[in-house]
């Protein structure tokens, strides 16, 4: 009973990492950049949610809808004037210039939010679901997490596959430059990758905040890294690998921490992340790429 | 790891405001600053005495910035323990003259006043207030051999100078004191320990717990821990101490992690008793956080103004600043009738040499016991530790209930 109790804390925790990596994962894919601010758009949203719903008093749908419109937005700003300029420059100075707009939000939102601790107010009010005679609990956010990543991923799955949109990121992921002889707006694709990778980070980071309730300016920064993990895990850029990613590194954490050391946790889960690299170095769903030589 | 470190740094800032003794760090006021012009008119100019009349005492510490709630409290008090001295006949028949200096927590600033005071022929030290200044100030006072006594720099290094003395319990004494509180009252025999295993305060409090929970018989069931980077799942550490059965969970940490861990408990409806150290006192105060679910939550802390001993010192206090005193009020004023203990122990004059008190100090403060407010029957080590009952505050209905 343990243990299932731990493996149900695992896909909790993973749930989380899940969503978060769907929006990472998503971006990698298509503009083919690791977007390290993406932990901190979670927070952004998480505090626009706690603006609304705790300081306005508004009810908390409004504030899931606040969090992904000003997330959009933030999104779509920080991409037209800190990524687009660079479009041509080298990976490396996108990754630095990503670091530092991750260093400009988290201190923003200290600016405006003070570092004082604060409470989030679970969006999801509802009662936990008891199973085995009340030995074994799964939250409600849980059950809401897990069915938001499943619905995202159909979403952005048949999203890409069905529509024209959707080809045109493909096209974009496959090779930029044939995608703009073919007439595909390069920046216009890229811009709606960032405002739906932007959505799904303010989904992620009120649930995020509903699950465990601290809200601080920088509680994005380890569930993003993690999140990033656990994308690279699945097979960056496959969108169900994120999900299967997310969800086995959340189990691998919480068994680690049972039944091994609780201090060794997050050591344990990087070092799995090393062996399956070494094994499989395009992660578990990566599509193996071949070089033409 | 890149982002962490100026986090860290923060935390580590913050984590050693608080950890000299955690304290009410909201009541700073202007009554006290104000009181502090007078205060320094009276003390500063000597009050016209020559020296050698009267016993010269000193103060250092936060008198602006953001620990100036700590300082203004010590100062404060101090000088209040001082007129209540002077009026009831001074120290071993002297008078007692006092001058409290700013050193704005910052170490080079407290070594700039404690030469500022030894101008001024200082003989006998009270302060730092907090660690770091309590530190940079010890070196110098040990190089001069001048007695100091602080009323609340609890990290292990403030005394490691053999002229320093406290009053608080340094930060791994707490671990210390939480195990004789909970074997001498009976709250449980299971422990439970949840810690942040990145920080010096929890570590070094968990392993003077270990130790003193052996020698009393408390039996530590499981002990889990958890790091500054991994601080919002706790579930599978609280689920290892259910199941293990503990029946009292102690939380060596800050009250931050504390209000997320209380949280998941009862998510979990597991309700041991909570215990927690002077890191939980401001959990009332997280913005949000329902404090129903702090209900029953033991803290060890020294002092609480609501408490019926302390009642006289508050009310004065109150009269005198229009404020509430803080523990390191509490902290201070003991630490004035420490030195007056010692001083008529010892029978000091203030004519003899900052040096020879010093000397005098250091074996008398071994021989005296004094009932404070911070603890009753209070006697002091060789190396400068107070030996003293822990005290343990409960909260009841939003406030804090002494034990």
């Amino acid at each position: 009973m343990s243990f299932l109790s731990c493996f149900i804390s695992g896909i909790s925790l993973g749930s989380i990492y899940a969503i978060i990596a769907l929006g990472y994962t998503m971006v990698y894919g298509i503009a083919k950049m690791l977007n390290f601010a993406h932990g901190d758009i979670i927070m952004v949203g998480a505090f626009a949610a706690y603006t609304i719903v705790s300081t306005l008093g508004m009810p908390p749908i409004l504030g899931v809808l606040a969090a992904v419109a000003v997330c959009t937005l933030l999104g779509v700003t920080v991409e037209k004037v800190a990524y687009k300029p660079l479009r041509g420059a080298s990976s490396l100075a996108v990754l630095i210039t990503a670091i530092g707009v991750s260093y400009l939000l988290q201190n923003l939102a200290l600016l405006i939010f003070s570092a004082n601790p604060k409470k989030f107010q679970s969006v999801v009010n509802l009662p936990a679901l008891k199973l085995a005679g009340g030995e074994l609990s799964i939250s409600a956010v849980t059950i809401v997490t897990v069915l938001t990543c499943v619905v995202v991923m159909v979403c952005l799955t048949s999203f890409i596959n069905k529509t024209k949109k959707g080809q045109a990121m493909l096209a974009v992921s496959e090779d930029r430059g044939a995608a703009t002889l073919m007439g595909i707006n390069v920046n216009g694709t890229i811009a709606l990758t960032f405002a739906i990778g932007s959505a799904l980070a303010a989904v992620a980071g009120v649930l995020y905040c509903s699950a465990y309730d601290t809200l601080n300016p920088y509680i994005g920064s380890m569930p993003g890294i993690k999140a990033f993990t656990a994308a690279v895990f699945g097979g960056i850029g496959s969108i169900p690998g994120a999900f299967i990613g997310g969800i086995i590194l959340g189990i691998i954490e919480q068994l680690a921490k049972k039944y091994i050391s609780s201090q060794l946790a997050d050591a344990i889960v990087f070092a799995v992340l090393i062996i399956v690299l070494l094994v499989r170095p395009t992660g578990i769903l990566g599509k193996k790429i071949h070089e033409k030589v | 790891m890149r982002r962490f470190v100026g986090l860290g740094l923060a935390v580590a800032m913050a984590a050693s405001l608080t950890a000299c003794g955690g304290g009410n760090a909201t009541d700073a006021t202007t009554a006290g600053t104000e009181a502090k012009a007078d205060a320094e008119d009276a003390g500063g100019n000597a009050g016209g005495a020559e020296p050698g009349d009267a016993f010269r005492i000193g103060m250092i510490g936060p008198l602006t910035g953001d620990a100036a709630a700590y300082g203004l409290g010590v100062r404060n008090a101090i000088e209040l323990a001082i007129n209540e001295v002077n009026e009831a006949g001074g120290m071993n028949g002297f008078q007692v003259e006092y001058n409290p200096q700013d050193d704005e927590h910052d170490p080079e600033k407290a070594v700039n006043a404690y030469n500022t005071l030894k101008d001024w022929d200082m003989q006998i030290l009270i302060g730092a207030v907090t660690s770091k200044p309590c530190i940079a100030v010890s070196a110098e006072s040990a190089s001069d051999n001048l007695f100091q006594i602080t009323p609340s720099g609890s990290a292990v290094e403030c005394i490691s100078e053999p002229n320093v003395f406290r009053v608080c319990f340094s930060d791994p004494d707490q671990g210390k004191a939480s195990a004789q509180y909970i074997s001498e009252n009976k709250l449980a025999t299971k422990i439970g320990v949840i810690y942040d295993s990145s920080t010096e305060y929890s570590t070094g409090i968990l392993e003077s717990f270990q130790a003193e929970a052996q020698a009393v018989g408390l039996e530590v069931v499981a002990e889990e821990a958890f790091t500054a980077d991994n601080a919002t799942d706790f579930s599978v550490q609280i689920d290892n101490c259910k199941e293990a059965g503990a029946e009292l969970l102690f939380m060596p940490f800050y009250y931050t992690e504390a209000s997320t861990v209380l949280k998941q408990c009862a998510d979990k409806e597991y309700a041991p008793i909570f215990f927690g150290v002077d890191g939980m006192d401001g959990i009332l105060s997280v913005k949000n956080f329902d404090t129903s679910l702090a209900e029953g939550v033991m803290l060890l802390t020294p002092f609480s103004a609501d408490e019926a001993g302390s009642q006289a010192f508050v009310e004065a206090y109150k009269a005198a600043y229009n404020d509430v005193p803080n523990q390191f009020a509490a902290d201070a004023y003991d630490a004035v009738y420490a030195v007056k203990a010692a001083i008529e122990q010892a029978k000091i004059t203030p004519d003899m040499s900052a040096s020879d008190i010093c000397d005098a100090m250091k074996v008398a403060m071994t021989e005296i016991t004094i009932d404070g407010l911070t603890g009753s029957d209070m006697t002091w080590t060789e190396e400068g530790e107070p030996n003293k009952e822990p005290k343990a505050a409960k909260i009841e209905n939003g406030v804090y209930v002494m034990q």
